[in-house]
């Protein structure tokens, strides 16, 4: 045996000649304390970074765990007044139980939003639409929330679970070093951030949700799939006339679709997807024109095909004779009678996805990962379809007593989120490319579609389902 | 696994006056300790020795096995490396652990996230320190016992990197015979995962693992079993044709039917909780349980 029984540590049992060269690896690793480490850093507290931290700071098995939160806005003072926000959201079930499950929903609802009951969608160029009702399950289809009234009640949230989550306002990281993608760190050493600030924060988990230029997605050089539509979306608040407003309408022009969400009994909620010649036409109208510009938008038939116009008639009584309960009344939205002041607003649209979502020790979630039109609402659901699987997977690691930052468990999420990810961004971008032509075969063929998808109740409910679970 | 009394402190070496002194700094009971602290950072101070190599001891472990090992050292860590099987299989063997010990002991842990709190645990065969940390990181004090020298100077170097797990492991290198002299019946679980299939002498190494245990303490073993399947899938087949694991990694004459390490328990006073069979899937990288034990298989047997 090669321990003596004299000078034998009690606890290691090593004697003093066997201490060799471990002596030296202990004692020089803690000399400084000057950096700051965090278990969990999340960069970006817009909506899917915010709704993430909450997400953390609700999980039992993170409870002594360091969670930060950076944020590069002043903490703001929110006050809720009789004017709207103009970027508003469309909530589906699966984010609306993410918030209830964190304790921000009811904030939500003390404040302000509108339930969705029923979602009608058709076009300019033939008379074919679909209908969208709820399934058995669920009252509503979707709730419409303003994006300040979500951002203020996940700020108070925060605010009220400050043992568990720091945030850190007026801060954000100036760049990151990420292991494997910066040479000068060793492969399993921690991400380090270097903040505005001066300060240099070490972490085992990075989560980038700094929005679609994300930084740290460029750091960790993914490869990244980014087209720009030519397109802008006009956002604004409009007035009509006191009424049950519980139904969303979107009609598709060939220059882009024009959305109406209900926000409240007396208003709504604007999006005009449409060419950057006529976006910019349409900021630079007086209140009045404006009105009358969207008005006209959803009841002119200038852009009517006779041809396709015809055979979806027939095809429509056809459907008639076979499913008679499958053909939807068309119905017209509410007369707009007036614009909120100061409401217009226009934003670019593009088309981006990250080919990896995770690295060692680098997770990303919302826009920095996947970036969508916003024709059917998906872009924060998808956010905050992350914000539930990443939490998921966190715990799952931290469950196994697994370093955080650990491969083996980000993958999980990866996979996960892309095959619910890519489908939806493909068939979105698919139906803004089909929907952007009058061409009178295509016209056919989407109208045929339509009719015949809004005939058939049960795929409407998979439809439904699908874009309403995370 | 809390301080030693006063008279023993100044008997340890440097590396554990580190780890009791870290520990001290992290818990809130610093200032009631205020004594302990000050006399443990006088020794640790002053006691400045300059010590030789660690010789390596090896009674069960083969000369042969440990040079295989000892040129994969610094691929341990890396997760989509040589190592990719065993890190997936972190993700059945680390419940399997935990919620065996949890119930076995009927223990209701106050943080769920340290079910293992105030258990100490022995890894026989840590080597990068790959099972040893999520269990300390799990709330456990674990002892790794590795007998290749670069393994366990790769697993020390990858423990200092998260300061929270320092004051819970103890890397030794060695063989499970050194700590038999001292140790017998003190640690709560040993967990012999992956390591019985490489040892020359199963009876003597498992006699050591099973003396190591307190009475109603827990062994976990996870090997492989010795049978045409296993011959074909998983040495012919991990090493050669889908190198899942280096060459010559595995000795199939080595490995050990269920039966067999049963019996040897029985004789060490252990009873079975629980045998059940693992399944890697090389496409999807992961690890299954499966009913069928022909070619992995994990055992926890508890002590009369």
């Amino acid at each position: 045996m090669a321990t003596q029984i004299l000078q034998k540590c009690s606890l290691c049992f090593a004697t003093a000649r066997q201490l060799g060269t471990l002596h030296a690896y202990a004692s020089r690793r803690y000399t400084s304390h000057d950096v700051q480490t965090a278990d969990i850093v999340i960069s970006g507290g817009g909506m899917v970074g915010a709704g993430m931290a909450c997400a953390l700071g609700h999980e039992s098995l993170l409870q002594n765990r360091r969670i930060v939160l950076l944020e590069a806005a002043p903490k703001k003072g929110f006050s809720l007044t009789e004017k709207y926000g103009n970027r508003t959201c469309t909530l589906s079930p699966a984010s609306v139980s993410l918030f209830e499950k964190c304790g921000v929903w009811s904030k939500v609802e003390n404040m302000r939003c509108q339930k969705v009951l029923r979602m009608q969608v058709w076009e300019s160029c033939s008379n074919a639409l679909i209908s969208f009702n709820p399934t058995d399950e669920a009252d509503e289809i979707a709730y419409v929330a303003e994006n300040d009234v979500i951002q203020e009640a996940l700020t108070q949230r925060l605010e009220e679970m400050k043992d568990r989550i720091e945030v850190m306002y007026n801060t954000s990281a100036d760049s990151v070093a990420v292991p494997g993608v910066d040479k000068e760190l060793a492969s399993n050493a921690w991400v380090e951030i270097k903040l505005n600030n001066g300060q240099v924060l070490k972490t085992k988990l990075l989560i980038g949700s700094d929005g679609m230029n994300s930084l740290v997605r460029k750091t960790c050089q993914f490869h990244t799939l980014s087209l720009s539509y030519n397109q802008r979306g006009v956002v604004a608040v409009v007035k009509i006339d006191e009424t049950n407003n519980n139904v969303a309408w979107q009609r598709f022009l060939p220059t882009g679709p024009i959305a109406l969400l209900p926000m409240s009994s007396t208003a709504m909620s604007l999006i005009w997807t449409t060419s950057p010649e006529h976006a910019n036409q349409l900021m630079s109208l007086d209140e009045e024109s404006f009105i009358d510009a969207v008005n006209d938008a959803y009841i002119h038939d200038r852009d009517m095909n006779s041809t396709a116009g015809q055979v979806s008639d027939m095809f429509q009584k056809v459907l008639q004779n076979i499913m008679p309960g499958g053909v939807a009344m068309h119905q017209l939205p509410p007369i707009i009678t007036g614009v909120q002041s100061g409401s217009r607003g226009a934003f670019p649209l593009g088309l981006t996805h990250a080919s990896n979502y995770v690295r060692h020790r680098v997770a990303l979630i919302g826009d920095a990962a996947h970036r969508i039109h916003p024709l059917a609402g998906q872009g924060v659901n998808l956010g905050f379809g992350d914000v539930i699987k990443l939490s998921e997977v966190i715990a799952k690691a931290a469950a196994n007593g697994s370093d955080l930052g650990s491969l083996t468990y980000l993958k999980e999420y990866e996979t996960s989120r892309q095959r619910k990810v890519l489908p939806v961004m493909a068939t979105i971008d698919g139906l803004q490319r089909l929907y952007s032509t009058d061409a009178t075969p295509i016209v056919l063929l989407r109208s045929l579609g339509l009719q015949a998808t809004n005939a058939l109740g049960p795929l409407k409910d998979y439809i439904i389902k699908g874009a309403s679970s995370s | 696994m809390h301080v030693q009394p006063y008279s023993t402190i100044l008997r340890r070496c440097q590396l554990c006056l580190y780890s009791c002194l870290k520990r001290l700094q992290s818990e809130t009971s610093r200032n009631q300790n205020m004594r302990l602290y000050r006399q443990l950072n006088r020794a640790f101070l002053s006691n400045r020795r300059t010590y030789g190599q660690r010789p390596v001891v090896s009674s069960t472990m083969d000369a042969d096995e440990i040079k295989h090992f000892r040129s994969l050292a610094n691929t341990w860590w890396d997760e989509t490396g040589e190592f990719e099987a065993l890190h997936a299989m972190n993700k059945i063997r680390i419940p399997f652990i935990r919620d065996g010990l949890v119930q076995q002991l009927e223990m209701s842990p106050r943080n769920p996230a340290e079910p293992l709190q105030g258990l100490s645990v022995v890894d026989v065969g840590s080597g990068g320190g790959l099972l040893t940390e999520p269990i300390a990181r799990l709330g456990a004090f674990v002892v790794g016992i590795e007998p290749v020298e670069e393994s366990t100077k790769i697993a020390q170097l990858h423990l200092e990197e998260d300061p929270r797990l320092l004051p819970r492991v103890k890397y030794i290198t060695g063989s499970v015979e050194d700590l038999v002299s001292t140790e017998a019946e003190t640690f709560d679980a040993v967990v012999a995962s992956e390591v019985v299939e490489h040892v020359n002498d199963l009876e003597a190494f498992m006699a050591s693992c099973c003396s190591l245990v307190k009475p109603g303490g827990s062994l976990f073993v996870t090997t492989m079993n010795k049978t045409l399947l296993s011959r074909t899938l998983a040495v012919f087949g991990a090493e050669k044709v889908f190198r899942i694991v280096p060459e010559g990694t595995h000795d199939w004459q080595k490995f050990v039917p269920p039966s067999d390490l049963q019996s040897i328990l029985e004789k060490n006073h252990f009873h079975t909780r629980l045998l059940h069979g693992m399944l890697y899937m090389p496409v999807l990288r992961e690890w299954r349980w499966v009913p069928d034990t022909s070619i992995n298989y994990a055992l926890h047997a508890v002590k009369d």
